[in-house]
């Protein structure tokens, strides 16, 4: 009947692995915690607390879900027509020129204009960046992976030359662009402010996470419930059989990527037009790769990413405070943990198959 | 550009592809077999952190050459049971391994040195430092020997080892049983599985020796090139040698070239400030981009084909 | 003499797959035997048994009169058994006598072995015409060769028996003529050859003694030259009880498709499919029967648009389809296929039943206006569908791979006959399906013929064709041997089946 490994039950495949993968991650960061000198439970419950036991914890929990939901959806999106995307680090950072430019160029035009314009720009640049490798794989046999790594060091070099020598104004040191007003995004606290006179405490969380929302919902109606995302599927799942629907794969292909790029793009949006509000170097700061883990961890299902993004959203912002009641761990710790739920949600996760299967799959005679 | 500063910017070629020659090494190993090695640079990144730290701990370079091994290894082997045992995405344990060791090299670093993820500076006598050759002194003063002398001699006794280490691997993989085997592991398994030989004991040889060469690169990084470990001081040298890999057409020989060209490429992007073609002034981003860039054109079949390792990242299962 | 190899009472499950039943088998020294047997007889299990893929559940392998234990190819090889698979297991970039020197290179360094190697090579090319450029790249070598290079591995390791899976398959004519040249030469120096195949002609031609093997029994052991092809047809295929479903006369209208000097060539130059020339009329069903392996399989895809043709047409409606080389366009004109491989190609095992249920078809506007796909609509037309053509369970969002052969068969079935084709293709459309649902599915095709439309049947199981076709074709080495009736005798069938006739063009 079933083919190939045991089938587990449904609810095992979606929540429980994704649980035990986190919690073996948990537990070997737990070891390294113990190695540094300092007691792991200590440390887990301050990382709590810093997440969430305070509006300024929930909020940064939020700003940088808002990240890694569009990253991780970038991700996902590439997995279901079978494409690993590491390029969304590049894709993103690409896309905050977008964003950039589209802000500072228009910034004569009213915002109701210059934002959506903004946006849509982001993810237009984003997902050029993307497509090419997508163009390259399908046309020309380039391995996507390679070519999407090579897109992020190209990305670093041509923005750091394209921020430094025509974004940066002349009077300045400071390698950044000058400050985007045409296309702001206020953020939570500036709105608190300004239309009820409340004072929240400082945070970067700010509009964009509603985009984010709309994102999540967005690919989910596009996987399924559109042909295209039909068509996406089918080519990941089974690209035979998508050949026998008549589905074009290389057309797929390219326009997946083009998707998955500027879903990464949406991330500049964030960091760009809601937070720097200019653009600075390395805006991006890794939210590519932990879009990598997120997609892992939510089974590449926008319900499951956005769970998973305030997951590692609770991390950065725990691992932050951490790092300042605990200066012995390094808030690098989350990106220890990032690389253990990779490890054990992508190359691993058959490890407890078996064991599992033994629990839950009933041996027909 | 000034053309007296030629030999200088030699010898910093030859000193900075050391690294990329060794991981490339370690690539090659690893992808013959059929196995994708994406965490080149995370095991470098370990054993520079592992390297450094033990040479300032133990106060001996060799000891830190030893124990940068012993890490890389450790990596190389998770990879190796993900890739082998598990059939797992290769990729996936690659970009893994590499998080795991930048995050890791910063946390232990933070936590034993105090000094935010550095390692003290090591001093001389717990580093691998230039070997004057002998007759090099001899011909200082000579036109051409002496600056060929300036070129070649100086360098720490790791460059001169990677320097043998790639006529060895071509010769082993040309000449040798195992060289013969693992190249057939990697283009059809099954072959191999029929003529009585073990799949997963060629892979994991493979991969061992790419953890021993990584170990190497790294421990170069942060006790021969630098005097101590950084964060993230691997700069992505893991991911240029792949791609100097793609480069050389998976071939030990053309590998060595292209490294040499990249680290050209690295060399004279510090000593290239202000050049020009035409009247165009070529950014300094632009060389540093050049690798990467000629990378994708290769890829994309522009210059010749690309052909690597048939079975390259399929996980091996015996089906009937 | 003793015999080179005796399997005894060998038995051998794949879980409910009886794929060898007590077969026991001796093999005289010196000697060519043939193994024949339709698709699935169990020859090439048996064979793998012997050669250490497999272990046997029950049973016992005797080498020269003394009992083994063959745990792997390793003990097979030190054993003296030599196998030359199907699928060559030749590394494309290494020379020729780096192949034949892989695992088998005597020390360190191969530079020795590579010498020893070539002396080596010269002999057996001597002694067995069995000439081949050692320092060629096997992946360079036309076919003939590359077996030749297969030969030369096991003869290198030291076999005394060499054991041939189908090995004429990829051959041309004359290709397989030296082969058998080859054969001879060697059972004359004592070595001992099994030949796996089911081209009786070959067997006529150079073996000893043939094995005939059938549903995992091995049915009988004659002398090849007391026996016939005529007799060897009819214990191959059979005379079991014929599933006849009842159907009254067809009623053929006009012509649907017209595939005219249809000719496919792989990526070696070999045509797979072979100046095909045939019609399908509305009304009827045209089987096409043969062995797996002979064209059937691409001349479906070529039809269905999956692959293009090198040269000939495939007129369907007036339309020349081979040109367009796509499926979707292909099903818009009227034509749905039910593929061969349905978990290959057929289904998407990991996809719930209401999708794969719309596979090919996902962008009709019944399904969703515009771009949308929606789910409501498809879950109940899988539904309606499932309802139709019994599938249990009944469950639209039950994954895929969860159905059993049958019950997965008719979903793709339903999907495709509820478009209402003209032409209908379907392969192996009973292949791991039980009882029930064959003769549901059987009644179905016969329904739809009734109804006016034309389908194109591709079986491997000849009582399958006869029982369902109003005409059959039957394919050997990607050609149209002949055309029968239903009515056609099987012994008749099964000599076009293995190559031994062919009607006059």
């Amino acid at each position: 009947m079933a083919g190939g490994r045991g089938e587990l039950p449904t609810w095992v495949d979606v929540a429980l692995i994704p649980l035990l993968n986190l919690t073996v991650a948990l537990l070997v960061a737990g070891l390294v915690v113990i190695i540094i000198g300092e007691n792991p439970f200590e440390a887990l419950g301050i990382m709590l607390n810093g997440a969430l036991g305070s509006i300024k914890g929930w909020s940064y929990m939020l700003y940088y879900a808002t990240n890694f939901v569009f990253t991780g959806l970038a991700v996902a999106v590439a997995f279901h027509a079978g494409l690993f995307n590491i390029g969304c680090e590049g894709q993103a950072y690409i896309a905050g020129l977008g964003a950039a430019l589209v802000g500072l160029g228009l910034e004569f035009l009213p915002w109701p204009i210059v934002i959506p314009l903004a946006i849509l720009a982001s993810a237009i640049f984003g997902a050029f960046w993307a497509w090419v490798p997508g163009y390259l794989q399908a046309k020309r046999g380039s391995h996507i992976v390679i070519t999407t790594i090579m897109f992020n060091f190209i990305a670093a070099s041509l923005m750091i030359y394209l921020i430094n020598n025509y974004l940066r104004p002349v009077t300045r040191m400071a390698v950044e662009s000058r400050e985007i007003t045409g296309a702001y995004i206020l953020s939570f606290r500036e709105i608190a402010m300004q239309f009820f006179g409340l004072r929240l405490p400082s945070t970067p969380l700010n509009l964009t996470v509603f985009l984010a929302a709309l994102a999540a919902w967005a690919v989910w109606y596009l996987l399924w419930r559109t042909e295209l995302g039909y068509e996406i599927r089918a080519v990941g799942a089974n690209p035979a059989a998508a050949i026998y629907a008549g589905i074009k794969t290389d057309r797929i292909i390219m326009i997946t990527m083009a998707i998955s790029g500027g879903l990464a793009g949406l991330m500049a949006v964030n960091e760009v037009l809601g937070v720097q509000h200019r653009l600075l170097l390395e805006f991006v700061g890794g939210a590519g790769f932990v879009g990598i883990a997120v997609a892992l961890m939510g089974r590449s299902h926008p319900l499951g990413i956005v769970l998973s993004a305030m997951l590692f959203g609770l991390l950065y912002q725990g691992g932050t405070e951490l790092s300042f009641a605990k200066p012995l761990i390094s808030r690098d710790m989350i990106v220890v943990i990032q690389g253990l739920v990779i490890l054990f949600m992508g190359a691993l996760e058959y490890a407890f198959r078996p064991a599992l299967a033994r629990i839950f799959v009933h041996v027909e005679d | 550009m000034d053309f007296s500063l030629l030999p200088e910017i030699l010898a910093s070629t030859i000193r900075l592809s050391v690294p990329l020659v060794l991981a490339c090494l370690a690539g090659l190993w690893s992808e013959k077999s059929g196995i994708v090695d994406i965490g080149l640079e995370g095991k470098m990144l370990a054993a520079a952190f592992a390297a450094a730290s033990s040479a300032a701990y133990f106060q001996s370079a060799w000891l830190g050459l030893l124990i940068a091994i012993a890490v890389s290894l450790g990596f190389s082997l998770v990879h190796g049971y993900a890739a082998i045992n598990q059939r797992g995405n290769q990729v996936v344990s690659g970009v893994a391994i590499n998080m795991l060791a930048a995050g890791l090299a910063v946390v232990l670093g933070n936590t034993w040195f105090k000094e935010g993820g550095r390692t003290p500076a090591l001093p001389e006598t717990a580093r691998f430092m230039p070997i004057e050759l002998p007759w090099a002194r001899a011909l200082a003063g000579v036109p051409l020997f002496g600056d060929l002398a300036k070129i070649i001699s100086g360098h720490s006794i790791l460059t001169y080892l990677t320097i043998l280490l790639v006529p060895l691997t071509a010769w082993a993989l040309a000449k040798t049983r195992f060289g013969l085997r693992l190249r057939a592991v990697g283009e059809n398994p099954q072959a191999v599985d029929t003529a009585g030989i073990s799949v997963a004991l060629l892979r994991y040889q493979a991969v061992i020796i790419a953890g021993i060469l990584c170990g190497i690169a790294g421990a170069f990084i942060s006790t021969s090139l630098s005097a101590s470990f950084v964060r993230d001081m691997t700069a992505g040298r893991g991911f240029m040698a792949l791609a100097a890999l793609i480069f050389a057409n998976w071939r030990a020989w053309p590998a060595l070239y292209a490294c040499l060209l990249f680290g050209f490429l690295q060399a004279g992007g510090n000593y290239m400030q202000g050049a020009h073609i035409g009247s165009f002034e070529v950014p300094v981003q632009f060389i540093i981009m050049a690798p990467y860039v000629l990378t994708v054109v290769l890829l994309a079949g522009f210059i010749g084909k690309s052909i690597p390792p048939r079975a390259s990242g399929i996980p091996y299962t015996k089906d009937r | 003499m003793t015999p080179a190899i005796e399997l005894i009472g060998i038995d051998k499950r794949f879980g409910a797959v009886h794929a060898n039943k007590d077969v026991t088998l001796t093999i005289a020294q010196g000697s060519i035997h043939g193994i024949i047997g339709e698709n699935g007889a169990g020859k090439s299990t048996l064979m793998s048994i012997l050669f250490g893929f497999y272990h046997a559940d029950k049973g016992e392998i005797k080498i020269k009169g003394q009992p083994v234990k063959i745990h792997s190819s390793a003990d097979a090889i030190s054993h003296g058994i030599g196998m030359v698979h199907q699928h060559f297991m030749l590394v494309d970039p290494f020379t020729v006598l780096e192949n034949v020197v892989l695992g088998a290179e005597g020390g360190r360094l191969i530079g020795p072995a590579l010498a020893k190697a070539r002396d080596e090579l010269t002999r057996l090319a001597h002694d067995y015409e069995l000439d081949v450029d050692p320092d060629a790249l096997v992946g360079e070598l036309p076919v003939g060769l590359q077996q030749r290079v297969e030969i030369l591995k096991a003869l290198f390791k030291g076999a005394e028996t060499l054991i041939l899976d189908e090995p004429t398959g990829v051959l041309t004519p004359d290709e397989a003529d030296h082969l058998f040249r080859i054969l001879g030469q060697l059972r004359d120096q004592g070595k001992t050859v099994i030949l796996i195949t089911h081209k009786l002609r070959e067997i006529m031609a150079i073996t000893d003694r043939v094995s005939v093997m059938r549903r995992g029994e091995l049915v009988a052991t004659k002398e090849t030259k007391e026996t016939s092809v005529e007799e060897l047809a009819e214990l191959m295929v059979g005379r079991s009880v014929l599933l006849r479903v009842k159907k009254g006369p067809a009623k053929p209208g006009n012509v649907v498709l017209d595939v005219k000097n249809l000719t496919w060539k792989d990526r070696k130059g070999t045509p797979r499919v072979d100046d095909v020339s045939f019609t399908v009329r509305s009304g009827e069903i045209v089987g096409i029967a043969g062995v797996s392996g002979n064209g059937q399989s691409e001349l479906l895809e070529l039809i269905s648009g999956i692959s293009r043709p090198t040269s000939g047409q495939i007129i369907f409606e007036g339309k020349d389809i081979g040109i367009l080389g796509d499926p979707r366009h292909v099903r818009e004109e009227g034509l749905a296929h039910v593929p061969e491989d349905r978990q290959h190609r057929g289904l998407i095992s990991s996809f719930d039943a209401s999708e794969s249920g719309i596979l090919g078809w996902h962008y009709d506007e019944s399904l969703g206006r515009g771009f949308r796909l929606d789910r409501q609509a498809v879950i109940a037309r899988s539904k309606k569908e499932m309802q139709e053509f019994d599938v249990r369970p009944a469950d639209p969002l039950l994954k895929s791979a969860k159905f059993s052969g049958g019950n997965q068969q008719k979903i793709i079935l339903a999907r495709e006959i509820e478009r209402d084709p003209d032409l209908l293709i379907v392969g192996q459309p009973t292949r791991g399906v039980d009882i029930g649902a064959i003769e549901f599915i059987h009644k179905r095709l016969i329904a739809l013929r009734d109804q006016g439309k034309a389908i194109l049947l591709v079986s491997v199981e000849l009582d399958e064709v006869r029982s369902l076709s109003d005409r059959i074709l039957v394919m050997f080495a990607g050609r149209i041997m002949g055309e029968r009736g239903p009515e056609a005798d099987e012994r008749e069938l099964g000599l076009l089946m293995a190559g031994v006739s062919k009607d006059a063009a």
